[in-house]
């Protein structure tokens, strides 16, 4: 490796610890310490990607999470490849493997270069014109722009990795470890608050931690020295957790925070086995300090996006904190004077720095006469007007602003150098503050949005509230931290701090160039190849929002959503449109702030683990007899239960066919249950079912239609009069939490005045249904003191009995119109006793059943399915279920709804049944039905709602609700499907047993 | 994520609560006597205000009870929480 490109004296570098990595195939060295970033310009790779839309050749520009450029794919064909990864986050280790994204065949020769020679006919809004007409071409366009667009790639393999969420609860919450952070969260933590500090990167201490020595001092030493001292200090403080490679991602209201803690990225391969990846912090914080920084922000000008021109703070970062030289000749172009501590910093580690170019006419701060004194040239008053160098910066052009700063005048200077550190100024990091809801106001001097209105309890401190230099932040920061945090001094109230006065900074949005605007490349946003250019176009195309401009130009869209050039948009917007930035405002700052991981998102909920399952107690027999099995809400259901490799049409057949000719048996434990007992429980169910219950005696059962407010079913099922003041009402499986969550409603806001309480019991019974011809014969084995008469036991009551001296409820009502019985027990006790009903029917073949044939069984009685065959908008007579509807009862919930002008509509859509002219046609659920194949366009009259083939009728059935169809039967009508039309005819819903004569059988 | 100061729980997680749309509208005593169009003043309209909106709050994975809150939808400030039955305050 090329050791000329390291400087010595980095102590976050370990030099005695070499580390390996590959990039684009090739291999480098770097050390323990290094980003991939800092490693790569140590071995002087500048060039590590193509720009999204141009495919320019790109560089790293910056030394943390705001970089635009160098994002790259990390290890690639692994199952733990990630794409759009910061070359700047990435820490090396031994094995890494990483390579440049956007590009084809490879980042030194991209065939997509070919857009950025043909860039000025790509303007903004260039797809979106172009590829508009004719409409039917663009499944055509979209092949080949699918192909030519896109970052990185995504793993194909399983995540081998663990993820994690944690609660935490904190008392005060510190959002970034430079030195305000660091000062805050050790003086709260101090007065007893619980606190939490997080920074997103591996060491804390922020900028001030490789702080130029001679000109910010604490207490008579250099700030870094000071801020170490502060630093080891922390360690020791209770209440005080600190969370590094931790970062906030979205700020939420009641200071709920979401963060993001790395744990393993940073490790080896063989390191990383077993551990948790990634771990997302929701965290609840009482108070929340955001001490986020500052970002610098670059220059616009002509060509201001070759490799190795980079942001000024981050050409200062490599060299002093990573120990590496971006370029052997560097120039620094700025607006301000942060540049000049850069220059310098590398003037003192013996690193040439060519010139200083600044498009100010003078200034006289300290730092400013001691670049002077060490002999480094200043262009005042002057801009770099072009670039030059394709796949690293060779030369830079140089000419005089006017006065007005609106053109250049004189002869062009042409500077040789190989590296561009520039400088406009900073931004505060006011992204997690906005997300919170809180309102930024512009500070116009220094040209930036501040944070002016706190939405919770929330300070920003440090930079990010627009404080730049450190005397500044520890005198605003000790009034602000006591004020916030209630507290009588804080523990450095009165240190000493020694910095220097900066001149102000001249604010050019767009810097001119000695050629028109037209033919220049001045980047905005860099990752989406957004210039300056672009966002004019927007503004004489006639957008002006400036939330429409960004969606126009995709500035600020990318992976950094614009870290760095929002600014420059802004305000090129507002100079162009004649309005005030403080007026335009800014885009909103969306979560999460750096990306976030889907692995991170969903922690532990993945496989098996992805939703709660609820399992019947006959769940493992149902495994056993190799149920196949279908989800109903959360339940696992038995669907059906295919014997010698049967297909699930001809298990369901046989099912259905045993169930009829001698014995079938369902586990219903899913079914929703709710215990109702109270002096008003009668009244109560009288007003939330439609039919009348007062007639109800102890030990009958009796079904029942709930509807909504609206007059459309909601729900249905059997509730059962257990005692005086007691009734155990059923509801569909799907629909039992949201039931009894109305009933609740209605008790507690509408009518609180009614004695009645509810108590879920789903769970508490498994419920197992034995019906068909031969199901009182198995139930008289099972439970033989058990008088089942139709005298002592008709349809429709219930009786309390032992099975093996266990109480059970037996009911006997039926969903299939077969004679049946429904046991419940106590949960624990359904497997043995669905075991015992297994072995009790043997000798009558007793078939057990999925909900397949169940619905099939109730299908032939035309009996429904709430939410199959109603979709909310059907009510009971629409179903042709007038006989459930009281006349004569006052009130119940959606009464007065059946008589509003549209429900009482003729032509709405009612359930009737179908039969298909041939009988074998199975009809599709959902199918469209038309009575008239030539209209056009044709009217749509309804839908099947449920279909299959009977093999006791031995013909297809199905369900449908179909426009006015009470008075169509006997009609005929078309199904037309995609290969062929099927004739059916409007009949009776009840296709089977139509006079119930089974149920007494 | 709101922090709910349940009425009879105290503060709370908003994931632990079900929101019920606009408070105080109650259900007619006599619906048959009203008239198609004062029927569906109560069945389907409802406010949508920017500001400061009375709303019904369910305490759905906790207590289960059903109380009055007072937010301001434009920043999501909860000014009140007061029980089912409560006069919501005049002011």
């Amino acid at each position: 490796m090329q050791k000329t490109l390291r400087v010595k004296t980095s102590e976050y570098i370990d030099e005695t610890n070499s580390v390996s990595f590959k990039f684009n195939g090739k291999s480098y060295y770097g050390f323990k310490g290094d980003t991939l970033a800092s490693a790569l310009l140590a071995n002087d790779v500048h060039l590590v990607g193509r720009s999204f839309k141009y495919h320019r050749p790109r560089g790293i520009m910056t030394a943390g999470s705001e970089e635009p450029n160098a994002i790259v794919q990390v290890n690639d064909n692994t199952d733990r490849t990630e794409p759009n990864v910061r070359a700047t986050e990435v820490e090396i280790y031994d094995g890494l493997e990483a390579s440049s994204q956007n590009c084809w065949p490879n980042v030194n020769f991209d065939i997509g270069g070919i857009n950025n020679v043909i860039s000025p006919f790509l303007p903004a809004g260039f797809y979106y014109k172009t590829f508009m007409w004719p409409a039917s071409f663009w499944k055509k366009y979209e092949y080949f722009i699918r192909h030519s667009a896109g970052l990185g790639k995504s793993p194909k393999e399983k995540d081998p990795d663990f993820y994690d969420h944690k609660y935490i609860h904190c008392d005060v919450l510190v959002v970034g470890a430079g030195i305000a952070g660091i000062l805050a969260a050790k003086n709260a933590a101090k007065n007893n608050l619980k606190t939490l500090l997080v920074d997103e990167k591996n060491e804390l201490g922020g900028a001030t931690i490789f702080q130029n020595r001679e000109f910010n001092k604490i207490e008579n030493q250099s700030s870094s020295d000071w801020l170490k001292k502060e630093i080891q200090e922390l360690k020791n403080i209770k209440n005080l957790e600190i969370k590094t490679r931790t970062s906030v991602a979205a700020y939420h209201g009641y200071n709920y925070l979401l963060a993001r803690e790395n744990l393993t990225d940073h490790l080896e391969k063989k390191d990383k086995q077993g551990k948790i990846r990634q771990r997302l912090l929701k965290i609840r914080a009482k108070k929340v300090i955001l001490a986020t920084g500052a970002l610098e922000r670059p220059l616009i000008f002509n060509n201001n996006d070759r490799p190795a021109i980079m942001l000024s703070s981050a050409v200062k970062k490599y060299a002093d904190f990573y120990g590496v030289i971006c370029g052997q000749k560097t120039v620094f172009f700025t607006n301000n004077d942060s540049a000049y501590e850069s220059a310098l910093c590398l003037h003192y580690k013996g690193i040439k720095v060519e010139a200083i170019i600044d498009i100010r006419d003078n200034s006289d701060s300290k730092i400013v006469k001691a670049v002077k004194d060490a002999g480094i040239k200043i262009h005042w008053s002057h801009t770099v007007v072009n670039t030059s160098g394709y796949k690293r910066l060779k030369n830079i052009s140089v000419m005089k602003l006017s006065n007005d700063g609106m053109s250049v005048t004189g002869n062009k200077v042409e500077i040789s150098c190989d590296c561009l550190g520039v400088s406009g100024g900073w931004t505060p990091a006011v992204h997690l503050f906005t997300q919170s809801g809180g309102k930024l106001s512009f500070d116009e001097e220094n040209k930036v949005f501040l944070p002016n209105k706190y939405p919770s309890e929330q300070i920003s401190i440090g930079s990010c509230n627009g404080d730049f230099k450190i005397n500044e932040i520890i005198k605003n920061l000790s009034k602000d931290l006591k004020d916030f945090l209630k507290i009588e001094q804080a523990d450095f109230d009165n240190i000493s701090v020694d910095s220097y006065e900066e001149k102000s900074k001249r604010n050019i949005w767009l810097l001119p160039s000695d050629k028109p605007i037209g033919k220049t490349n001045p980047f905005v946003d860099y990752q989406n190849d957004a210039t300056a250019k672009d966002i004019r176009l927007a503004l004489r195309e006639g957008f002006r929002s400036i939330e429409h401009v960004k969606r126009y130009t995709t500035t600020g869209m990318g992976t950094d959503q614009g870290k760095l050039g929002n600014m420059h948009a802004l305000g090129i917007i507002a100079d162009t449109a004649g309005v005030k930035m403080g007026e335009l405002g800014t885009t909103t700052f969306r979560p999460p702030y750096t990306p976030l991981t889907f692995g991170t998102i969903v922690g532990r909920n993945v496989g098996e683990y992805f939703d709660i399952f609820r399992r019947t107690p006959m769940n493992d027999w149902h495994i056993q007899n190799k149920a196949e099995f279908e989800n109903v809400g959360q339940w696992k259901r038995g669907w059906y239960y295919p014997v010698n490799g049967e297909t699930m049409h001809q298990a369901v057949q046989r099912e259905s066919k045993a169930a009829r000719e001698s014995a079938g048996i369902l586990d219903a434990s899913t079914l929703g249950k709710i215990d109702i007992q109270g002096s008003d429980a009668l009244e109560f169910l009288n007003r939330v079912y439609t039919n009348a219950w007062s007639k109800l005696a102890i030990g009958k059962c009796r079904y029942g239609l709930m509807l909504n407010e609206d007059g459309m079913v909601y729900d249905d099922g059997v509730t059962t009069r257990l005692g005086e003041n007691h009734y155990l009402m059923t509801t569909t499986t799907g629909g039992a939490a949201n039931v009894l969550g109305k009933l609740e409603d209605y008790l507690q806001t509408e009518w609180p005045e009614l004695d009645v309480y509810l108590t879920s019991v789903t769970d508490h019974y498994a419920t197992a249904s034995v019906c068909g011809p031969n199901s009182k014969k198995i139930l008289n084995k099972i439970i033989p003191d058990l008088d089942l008469s139709d005298d002592s036991f008709p349809h429709m009551s219930f009786k309390e009995a032992k099975v093996d001296n266990i109480k059970c409820r037996v009911m006997r009502i039926s969903f299939t119109g077969e004679h049946s019985y429904e046991i419940n027990i106590q949960a624990s006790y359904g497997k043995s006793l669905w075991e015992k009903c297994i072995d009790a029917g043997k000798e009558f073949n007793i078939t057990p059943y999925g909900t397949e044939t169940m619905h099939l069984l109730r299908a032939e009685k035309g009996f429904i399915i709430v939410g199959q065959d109603t979709d909310g908008t059907m009510t009971p007579i629409d179903l042709q279920m007038d006989w459930i509807v009281s006349k004569k009862k006052y009130d119940f919930i959606g009464k007065r709804s059946l008589y509003r002008s549209d429900t009482m509509r003729e032509d709405r859509k009612q359930l009737v049944g179908l039969i298909t002219d041939d009988p074998k046609i199975v009809l599709e659920e959902g199918a469209q039905i038309v009575s008239e194949l030539n209209q056009n366009p044709v009217q749509m009259l309804g839908h099947v709602t449920s279909s299959y083939y009977s093999p006791n009728l031995k013909k297809s059935i199905a369900l449908a609700v179909v426009r006015n169809g009470k008075n169509m039967m006997g009609k005929k009508l078309f199904i037309p499907m995609e290969d062929k039309t099927i004739n059916v005819s409007v009949a009776n819903p009840v296709f089977f047993d139509e006079e119930n004569k089974r149920l007494n059988a | 994520m709101f922090l709910i100061n349940c009425p009879y729980c105290g503060e709370r997680d908003q994931q632990e609560f079900k929101a019920g749309g606009e408070a105080h509208i109650e259900r007619p005593k006599q619906p048959t006597e009203l008239s198609d169009d004062e029927w569906a003043e109560y069945l389907f309209m409802r406010k949508n205000i920017k500001g400061v909106q009375f709303e019904r709050w369910n305490h759905a994975h906790g207590c289960r009870k059903w109380f009055n809150m007072i937010r301001d939808t434009s920043n999501d400030e909860i000014k009140l929480v007061y029980k089912m039955g409560e006069k919501p305050p005049s002011e």
